[in-house]
């Protein structure tokens, strides 16, 4: 497989070396001469000191003949025409983007990039399954829209850890009516007693949100949590 | 007629005040705000500070449904995502992009956003002035497509609406006199 990577930093650095070692044909272009130079005094001459931004000298790269490119640059519109051009102008049948902005995903699949890389959106997606929610989650809207359906994920200082749903003060116009307990989801009886990481199905109205809070998640574990 | 310029240079800042002039609702966008001291003090559209390539950006100044959108910043790269961006999230409906890569100028053309290459447009005059034969093409290339993924059907208006641009700048140009040289250039589709 013959892939073009356009982008010296470290993604093609590593990226190009990698392939190398696969066995891979690999070209990799890069605008700043002196880190070009530096590449090349290690990983050999596959180095071509060029901007992949211009038309002229991706096609002296081979693109027309490249099986993929793969734009890694730090900046997206750079990464957005290296593949644009690849894949309009020299029929590039695979096109790879690295994306900073993740509201640039949307455009660039639009615009043609074929698979989209994103390290801000891994890292975001890494952090959010870490942190815990603590807050009440609004699964739908019902009825006129005065009834809503919530989700509550009991953390370890919830207040309702270790009751039952009879011994919780549950506001008027709400109902705590089922539970989801280590991934089966259960009708939540009044003398069954809530346990850590339980998430309570509750359906109510709007304005008994804050007393729900109360009962259900309390004080948040750490500041700044939720 | 609402119209948004991205990058606030020499070239920006001269459409900016004659859009403005001819009655145009003016925005102008660029990262330093030092680029619009090049603005007259007598500008009266509003110039706004951030990247022209951030969807967010574009939004908050208010680019969305631009009758004209111009990306006139010194990256070529970045004039491409702007214009791309204006003609397929922003609704934009005509877009010209300053692109100085006579390469990626044609390709661009072809995928549906009429583009301006400083290059090509010098070399010519050069040529021209010195009485040189000088290869026989538009100041701006006209879109040629529409892009694979798009299905504005915009991109052929454009080429229409070309044919009938003057009346564009027309409003109230009669009082600038110094303006058409720089209206010529970006007139003439």
């Amino acid at each position: 497989m013959f892939v073009l990577v356009v982008g010296g930093g470290k993604v093609g650095y590593y990226l190009t070396k990698e392939l190398i070692e696969a066995g891979h044909e690999v070209v990799l272009m890069e605008k700043d001469r002196d880190r070009a130079d530096q590449i090349a005094d290690e990983i050999g001459s596959v180095v071509i000191p060029h901007d992949g931004c211009e038309g002229k000298y991706l096609g002296e790269a081979g693109c027309n003949r490249a099986d993929i490119v793969a734009a890694v640059t730090g900046d997206d519109e750079d990464n957005l025409v290296i593949c644009q051009m690849a894949k309009h102008h020299f029929d590039v049948p695979r096109t790879i983007a690295r994306v900073n902005n993740p509201k640039n995903e949307e455009l660039f699949k639009h615009l043609g990039v074929d698979e989209l890389i994103s390290p801000t959106r891994m890292i975001l997606g890494s952090i959010e399954q870490d942190i815990p929610v603590h807050e009440l989650l609004h699964l739908a809207a019902l009825g006129e829209g005065e009834l809503e359906l919530i989700e509550a994920h009991l953390h370890g200082r919830s207040p309702a850890i270790g009751k039952s749903p009879s011994e919780l003060q549950i506001p008027e116009g709400c109902s705590l009516f089922a539970v989801i307990r280590d991934g089966i989801a259960t009708p939540l009886r009044p003398d069954m007693i809530l346990r850590e990481g339980d998430k309570v199905i509750a359906i109510g109205r709007e304005d008994c949100e804050a007393l729900l809070h109360d009962q259900l998640i309390g004080e948040p574990e750490t500041a700044g949590a939720s | 007629m609402k119209t948004v310029i991205v990058g606030c240079g020499r070239v920006g800042a001269v459409l900016a005040d004659n859009f403005d002039r001819s009655g145009h609702e003016v925005i102008v966008i660029d990262p330093s705000t030092r680029a619009f001291e090049k603005l007259p003090s007598t500008f009266g559209g509003s110039a706004l500070r951030g990247d022209g390539t951030d969807e967010d950006t574009l939004r908050r100044a208010g680019a969305q449904d631009a009758d004209i959108f111009i990306a006139m910043t010194e990256g070529d790269n970045r004039n491409v995502m702007a214009a791309q961006l204006a003609l397929e999230a922003l609704g934009a409906k005509r877009v010209i992009a300053k692109i100085n890569d006579p390469v990626r100028a044609e390709a661009y053309a072809d995928l549906g956003i009429a583009t301006l290459c400083r290059t090509n447009l010098m070399s010519d005059a050069i040529d021209a002035y010195l009485g040189v034969p000088v290869a026989e093409r538009p100041g701006i290339l006209a879109p040629k497509g529409v892009h694979p993924g798009g299905e504005h059907h915009e991109a052929t208006d454009v080429v229409g609406a070309a044919a009938a641009a003057p009346a564009v700048f027309n409003p109230a140009a009669g009082d600038a006199a110094g303006e058409p040289s720089t209206a010529t250039t970006t007139r003439e589709a």
